[in-house]
Order: structure tokens, then sequence, then C-alpha cells
């Protein structure tokens, strides 16, 4: 098994290395010349040039790029070419922010979903279960924004238990944090909830087909000890899979929902980043992103490998 | 299964029927929002009570839905609805456009890996978990910052417009990303077909790779690729959707669902429902895709001919 690991972390390590050179190189490959874009009308030899001198971008590409890569590794992301600051300063609350929601939705959507696959899969073919199972599909299907502007319109604007704007700062306190980004919360839970609870339910169900549950039956166990000691114990591998997936997801998903709440996390400053053309931000937030991604999906493999008693035994 | 009908004539089912199969209800809704949805694209110009950009002569902004304005106006007094319907053809016309060139591109480049192994089999497979590593949304919007600066350049030197030119992009960057889950569904049916004996025949018979292409693996690949579609053609739907009301694909004057709530998106702070009209239409679009896109799953995850 610690083979099979290693060789997973392995390849991890190489899809990071990979994605920063994709992320990196997407931006010089496409054709034309990014300081006279930047500039525009005012484009004139002299400072265009000056520009391209003031950004580093008359030197060799692959000496930029291994620079951007050892800065990045060491935790500097470059300046931001609108504030002049270090990115790097400017990117720390945004992360704390977006880490914020993204842990919160998770701590909340984890736990529900489980519990929800497993009732429906007891109860399989019910109204509970068929409720469950419609109710899935809608949140599945609807854009973030659409179950964002839903719950804005009607717990913020109609019946004010929320605020409309989720504002927060670094000095914002821990509770009233909790309190504003309960919405924005919400939203991702009901994203991602549904597709977690159906894997739940159809790895349940899957395992609860195999013979020795209906042995369990058999010698007269009730129902819900069947399930929880019996049969969740060997569902455990996918289910445990598809969360470290989703959160992965929730990772991206956080982008447009802080877009509709005005939250300040990282994915408003990467689209603020790309509607005014800051390169090094958008570089930053993109390898960011990219990496959580990446070292979420490793995270799934590995728990999933982990979780498989013919591998962590093997003969 | 033809001669089995023949023999034994069973007595046809009551209800709607496709490719053999009885539909469920939650697939007859699912058709009648495509069909609905369709429709109300096709026949925007004669359906809607004001013309496209149109500002009613009774300029009211932020108007609240009334039988003049059912969906009520926007910032500048325009009606939602007039709107909704003619930003129908944007947003579906180009997740449909979108979606057809990830196919192609995938199939091409899917069932070439299968047929052809080896090498170019290895260097698109890794390319593909490359690009699959990746979040998409990030993705395109890292190659969005690069192209979105060249705009101004390209338009002047082409001489195509700004809309043509931001269309294009969405088109090309999404429906390439999109092409990749595409290739590797379409390698992995086309894997388990080339394997069978018959494609193996057609090769020893000495028919060219072109031929097997089309003979032999693209009939017997379809009923998977059917369901992909619909997949594929939401998730193109959503992403499209989702730039817009990043602010980052379609651009003003021209407007989509995606960018109609993104421009709306004020409105909703002060408790009026405008933006929930246009998102609420991508949702249902959606739903609807979805609930048949179920129903063809269940069909061919059963097994073939079951139940036909």
């Amino acid at each position: 098994m610690l083979k099979l690991i290693s060789q997973r972390l392995a390849l991890g390590l190489v899809t990071l290395w990979a994605a920063s050179v994709l992320i990196f190189f997407s931006t010089i490959l496409l054709p034309g010349d990014f300081a006279s874009a930047m500039l525009g009308q005012q484009a004139t030899a002299e400072n265009t040039a000056a520009i391209r001198a003031e950004l580093g971008l008359d030197r060799n590409v692959f000496l930029r790029y291994t620079d951007w890569l050892a800065g990045a590794a060491q935790g500097d992301l470059g300046l931001n070419w609108a504030s002049k600051r270090p990115i790097s300063d400017e990117i720390g609350p945004r992360l704390y922010n977006t880490f914020f929601l993204a842990i919160y939705a998770a701590l909340v959507a984890v736990p529900v979903s489980v519990f929800l696959g497993i009732m429906a899969a007891i109860r399989q073919g019910s109204v509970f279960d068929r409720g469950v199972n419609v109710g899935a599909l809608m949140t599945i299907s609807v854009p973030e924004f659409f179950l964002g502007y839903l719950l804005l319109m009607l717990f913020a604007a109609h019946l004010r238990i929320f605020p409309v704007l989720s504002v927060v700062s670094a000095n914002t306190p821990f509770f009233k944090h909790l309190y504003i980004a309960f919405l924005p919360m919400m939203t991702l839970v009901l994203v991602i909830v549904a597709h977690m609870m159906r894997m739940t339910r159809a790895s349940v169900l899957q395992v609860m087909a195999s013979p020795y549950i209906e042995m369990a039956y058999l010698k007269g166990l009730p129902k819900w000890r069947v399930v929880v000691q019996h049969a969740l114990p060997n569902a455990l591998a996918p289910i445990v899979n598809v969360i470290a997936l989703n959160l992965a997801y929730l990772v991206v998903g956080v982008v447009v929902v802080e877009r509709v709440f005005v939250y300040p996390g990282m994915g408003q400053m990467l689209v603020d980043a790309v509607a005014k053309r800051n390169i090094p931000v958008v570089l930053a937030c993109g390898l960011i992103f990219a990496v959580v991604f990446i070292t979420l999906n490793i995270i799934a493999d590995v728990l999933s490998i982990m979780s498989n008693p013919r591998l962590r035994h093997p003969r | 299964m033809a001669v089995a009908t023949e023999t034994k004539p069973k007595p046809k089912a009551p209800g709607l029927r496709l490719f053999g199969h009885k539909m469920p209800i939650s697939a007859q809704i699912g058709f009648l929002i495509i069909f609905l949805n369709l429709f109300l694209m096709i026949f925007a110009p004669m359906l809607a009570p004001y013309g496209e950009g149109e500002v009613p002569t009774n300029l009211e902004k932020w108007a609240a839905p009334s039988a003049e304005h059912w969906f009520g106006t926007d910032a500048i007094g325009r009606d939602i609805l007039s709107q909704l319907l003619y930003g129908a053809r944007l947003s579906i016309g180009l997740s449909l456009i979108t979606t057809c060139l990830a196919f192609v591109v995938g199939i091409i480049t899917g069932f070439a890996a299968a047929i052809l192994g080896r090498w170019a089999d290895m260097v698109l497979s890794r390319f593909a978990d490359l690009i699959l590593s990746m979040p998409t949304l990030v993705f395109s919007l890292v190659i969005m910052s690069v192209i979105i600066p060249r705009e101004e350049a390209v338009v002047n030197a082409t001489g195509i417009s700004n809309a043509f030119f931001e269309g294009m992009v969405i088109i090309v960057v999404i429906g390439f990303l999109y092409a990749v889950p595409v290739f590797r569904l379409a390698r992995a049916v086309a894997m388990n077909i080339v394997a069978l004996e018959y494609v193996e025949a057609a090769r020893l018979r000495g028919e060219s790779i072109w031929w097997v292409i089309r003979r032999e693996v693209l009939p017997n690949s379809i009923p998977p690729l059917v369901a992909e579609f619909g997949l594929r053609f939401c998730f193109t739907f959503l992403l499209i959707a989702s730039l817009s009301f990043l602010g980052l694909g379609i651009q003003p004057p021209y407007q989509d669902w995606g960018s109609m709530t993104f421009q709306n998106g004020q409105a909703i702070f002060s408790g009026k429902p405008q933006p929930l009209f246009p998102a609420g239409a991508i949702a249902l679009l959606t739903i609807g895709v979805n609930l048949v896109v179920d129903w063809l799953l269940s069909i061919y995850s059963r097994a073939h001919g079951e139940n036909a």
C-alpha cells in the first residue's frame, strides 16, 4: 500500500508542476504582445519598451518561469501591477476568507449529506427517498448564482435575518464572521450536498446487495445496525473519495458565490484581476486554486487507497 | 430482437415511447422544458412584447412585474421578458455550438487515440489528464485574462465586430476545454469496440482507418455519446453562464442569461426579483436536460435490449 501511495504522491507532484507550466505558459504562448495590448491606443515604441522593462517582460521566458516558480514556492508571488505591492501580502486575508467559507460549508455539508444518503438508502423507494432524489437533481442542475440570489431575496431582502452584503474584514470577530458568511455557506452547501448524498446512497445500496448483509438480516439484527455496522464500513471508500472531490469542487465554487454575496475572497480577487488585466495576480490566484484543487484530488485518491481493506492488508 | 417481436407481438404499453423505451414522467417533463425553450428561442421576435434592447416609451426603471411587463424592467427600463426571449438565442445557441465543437474535437481525438494506440494514445491521454486536473472555471479565467487585453488589437486588425470576437473566444476556449472529457469517453468507448472481432475483421479486410471509424466504431458508440452530449451541454451552458455572470463572457449591448443576471444583480439587494428570472431560466433548462439525460443513462446502464 505504501508503494501505491508514494506512487500517487509522486504523480501528484508531477501534476502540480505541469499545472504551473500550463498556467504560466498559457499566458505567454498566445499571440500578441502584452505590454502594447495593455497600453492600447496610447502605445508608442518608447512607453511599450518602458513597460516591458518595468514588468520584466523583456527577459527570457524560461528565466521568468523559473524565477516565478521559485518565488511562488517560497511564498513570494511577485508584485501586483496595479497597486505595486507584493501579492503575497494582499492575498493573505483573501485566502483566509475563502478557506473560512469553504471549510464552514464543508463542516455543514459533509454530516448532512452522509446522514441524508444513509437515510435514503435505508428507506429506498420511499417518499423520503424519492423526495431527496428529486431535490438532489434540482440543486445539481441549478447554477450557484440562482441559489445565491434566491437565498438573498428570501433571507436578506425580505425576512432581513441576514445582511445583504457579506462584508468582512481582517478584524471581524469569529462568530460575527460565521453569521455574515451564513448565506454564502448555505449556497455552497446546497450545491454540494446533493452530489455527496447521491454517492453515499449509491455506495450504501451497492453494499446492501451483498450476501453478508442478507446474512446479517437473517440472524435478526435491526436494520439500522445492519446499515451502520455492516454496510457503512465497506461503503466508506467511495464516500470518502466523493467527499474529497466535492471539497475540491467547493474551492472553485466559491468564485461565483463570492461574486453573488460580494464576499472578499480569492475568487473575487481573481475575477477582478482578469477584468483589470492584472496578469501576476491572475497567475497567483490561478496557481493557488490549482494547487488546492489538485492537492484535494490527491488526498481523495490516497484516502480511497487507504480505506480499501484489500489494499491495506496486501497478501 | 426483431425476430422476437415478430413471433410474439407485444401489446403496446400506453405512454410516450422513444427508441422503443417507455418514457417516465420525469423524462416527459424534461422534453417539455427543452421543446418549450427551443420554441421560445426560435419564435422570440414574434413572441417578445418589445424589440431587442428597446426601451418602452413609458420609461420606468426597475418596474415591478405587472400585466404590461410580466417580469418587470431593468436598470434602464427595458422589458425583462423580451430581453430574456432574445437572450435565449445567444445563451442556448452559443452553448450548442460550443458543445458541438467539443464533440467533434473530442470524438476525433478519442477515436484516433483508441485506434492508433501507442504513442498517440499516450501523448493525448497524458495531456487530457493534465487538463482534467485543473479546475475548469479557474483555467478558463486564466485564459480569458490573456485574451481580453488583445481584443482591441484583433478587432482592429481583422475588422470583425467585438461581439463576434467575444463569441468566438467563448466557443473556442470552452469548446476545447470540454473536448477533453469527451475525448476520455470517446476513447474508452472506442477501446471497447476496437477490441471486438468485427472491427478486427474489417481491418484484416484492408479497410482504411477512416472507414473503420465511420462504419464500425461510430454507429456502436452512439448511445453513450448521446447521453454525454446532454450532460456536456449542461456543463457548457452553466460555464458560459458563469463566465457571463462574472462579467467576462458576453459584453453589452448583447445579453445572454448569465450577463442579464449579472447586470440586474444589484436589484436583489433591495428585494426586487429581476435577476431571478434569467437565473431561473438557466436553472429550468438545465433541470430539463438533466431529467432527459438521467433517463437516457438509466436505459443504457440496463442490459441492452432487456426492456425493449
